[in-house]
């Protein structure tokens, strides 16, 4: 016997479990509650149907403010980032001392704590509103959130520059405000844009827990609106907007996950 | 603001000390260059050659002793460092060019930013100083393109946008391919018969003895031996010159 057809036949089992697991499945699942209850045609059928609860207002306001909110936390994640890579690599130990302190604790806590803390907890404390309600709240607790994390992968960043890059740049006649900006920021943010592409999608994942700060109708995000349509709408009863909404995220993320994967195998083959 | 005044010497160092923890690394260096000379250093691997040169626009911090550059005490807190160090001139080994910047762009943005230069003076300058290293039509490459002697060449040319007083030369040529060496000691030659005041710390012998005024040799932290390079290297006076020199000749 060739080795090649031997190998193949000590496979034949293992796709005969997958066989028998699969078939199981296949007569024990009740294939028209999945049908009704996750594919109702209501919402599924009729993409444009124009009733509330139905694809049209899942894009245009869940998915909308999922991407919008999602931008906000990551831009302002992105600032406060740099600004704590700054001070965890400043000659001066008080900075060095709290940007690790920012970082840590807000890397350390879930994000649904920090939520519930800013949109709650911050206005009992002080006798004081949100101005911009408690969506606010919840958008600074992911700024803080991100910008932590975002932190680290900058600061490793900032350091894979070459130091003869700063050498270059201060011999040149640069401040070392100046080489930063101009050498160093410019070839850290290159190195981590895989990385930070990964933590822009953790961010659009976590907008699903702004619901705990509680929303306006129009400021729902694609989990809470999804959430909210198996009670109303088109397709009230059924489970239906999950699917709708797991469809969206996948549209969302997917290509941006690619990109990633596609970004990093190239700077692989730099290298 | 280039000093006229020749008496001033570019570089002067007195009594320099330098240690990286409790490896001394300069033991006392006394070292001096003169308005439009040319001095090269020589000495093996890890005698101080690179943390000398480096000392010279405070890239490294002295721990005691003087360093003057034309007249101003660069060790003192109230000097402008930056201002000095734009009319010193530096180019390292590994070339350090901007890889995210167009060899344009290199010449350029130094001359932007700290000069203060008009866009249209600070490219006429990164032309000319292109067009004199050889690399005319290569404005718009990026380093990464380049090869290392082009890379290299492209990296005098910035320091020289500076319109520096003085060029000081780290290895240039070792990271290079042995095919490649000639044209970057070709544009040096050409700075020094020009009178560019020169501080080359390099293994290339030859060039040492055409282009040098002085040839100075470290080892283990201090200078052990100096004078004039042709004298020197047919001729050296002391045990370990001579041993360094059979070995590199
Ligand atoms: N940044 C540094 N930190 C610690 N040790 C250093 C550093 N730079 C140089 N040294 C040490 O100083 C010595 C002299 O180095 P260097 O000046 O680079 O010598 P050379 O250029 O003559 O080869 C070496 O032993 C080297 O290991
Ligand atoms: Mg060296």
């Amino acid at each position: 016997m060739k080795r090649s057809t031997k190998q193949r036949l000590t496979h034949v089992p293992l796709y005969l479990v997958l066989l028998g697991v699969a078939a199981f499945l296949y007569f024990r699942t009740d294939w028209a509650a999945i049908g009704a209850n996750f594919f109702a045609p209501e919402g599924m059928g009729r993409p444009w149907a124009g009733e509330w609860g139905t694809w049209p207002d899942l894009i245009t306001i869940g998915a909308f403010n999922t991407i919008k909110y999602t931008v906000i936390a990551f831009g302002g994640g992105l600032a406060l980032a740099v600004v704590l890579a700054l001070m965890r690599l400043s000659p001066l130990r008080l900075y060095r001392w709290m940007g690790t302190s920012v970082v840590e604790f807000f890397r350390s806590l879930p994000v649904i704590v920090v939520v519930l803390t800013l949109a709650f907890g911050v206005p009992i404390a002080f006798n004081w509103q949100w101005p911009g309600g408690s969506i606010q709240a919840g958008l600074v607790a992911l700024i803080l959130v991100g910008g932590a994390y975002m932190a680290e992968t900058l600061r490793a960043g900032i350091q894979a520059v070459p130091k003869g890059q700063t050498e270059a740049a201060r011999s040149l006649g640069m401040s070392s405000g100046r080489t930063m900006i101009t050498v160093v920021l410019p070839q850290a943010f290159r190195i981590v844009i895989p990385p930070l592409t990964n933590e822009f999608v953790l961010l659009l994942k976590d907008t699903s827990l702004l619901f705990v700060a509680g929303m306006m109708i129009d400021q729902r995000e694609l989990a809470t609106m999804a959430n909210a349509m198996t009670v109303q709408g088109a397709t009230a009863g059924t489970s239906t907007s999950f699917t709708q909404a797991a469809m969206l995220y996948l549209v969302i993320t997917l290509p941006l996950t690619q990109l990633v994967s596609w970004m990093e195998r190239r700077q692989q083959r730099a290298r | 603001m280039k000093t006229d005044d020749t008496t001033v010497a570019a570089i002067e160092i007195r009594d320099l000390h330098k240690s990286f923890g409790k490896n001394e690394v300069l033991k006392g260096i006394d070292f001096h260059v003169d308005q439009g000379e040319v001095v090269c250093v020589i000495g093996p691997s890890g005698s101080g050659k690179s943390t000398l040169l480096r000392c010279v626009n405070r890239l490294e911090e002295p721990d005691s002793g003087q360093v003057v550059v034309e007249g101003i005490d660069i060790t003192d807190p109230e000097t402008d460092l930056d201002q000095v160090r734009t009319r010193i001139g530096i180019v390292f080994q590994q070339f350090n060019l901007f890889p995210h910047m167009t060899v344009l762009k290199n010449l350029v943005v130094s001359q932007r930013k700290v000069l203060k230069r008009s866009k249209a003076q600070a490219v006429e300058v990164a032309r000319k100083n292109l067009a004199k290293v050889g690399l005319e039509g290569k404005e718009d490459a990026y380093p990464a393109h380049l090869s290392g002697g082009q890379q290299q060449r492209v990296a005098i040319a910035r320091a020289l946008s500076m319109d520096p007083d003085m060029m000081l030369f780290d290895e240039p040529t070792s990271a290079l391919d042995p095919e490649l060496v000639g044209d970057v000691l070709e544009v040096m030659r050409k700075l020094a018969d020009e009178g560019m005041t020169m501080m080359v710390v390099t293994h290339e012998m030859g060039f040492a003895r055409e282009v040098g005024d002085k040839l100075v040799f470290m080892d283990d932290g201090v200078i052990v031996e100096e004078g004039d390079p042709a004298e020197m290297l047919a001729n050296p006076q002391h045990e370990r010159t001579q041993a360094f020199l059979s070995k590199v000749l």
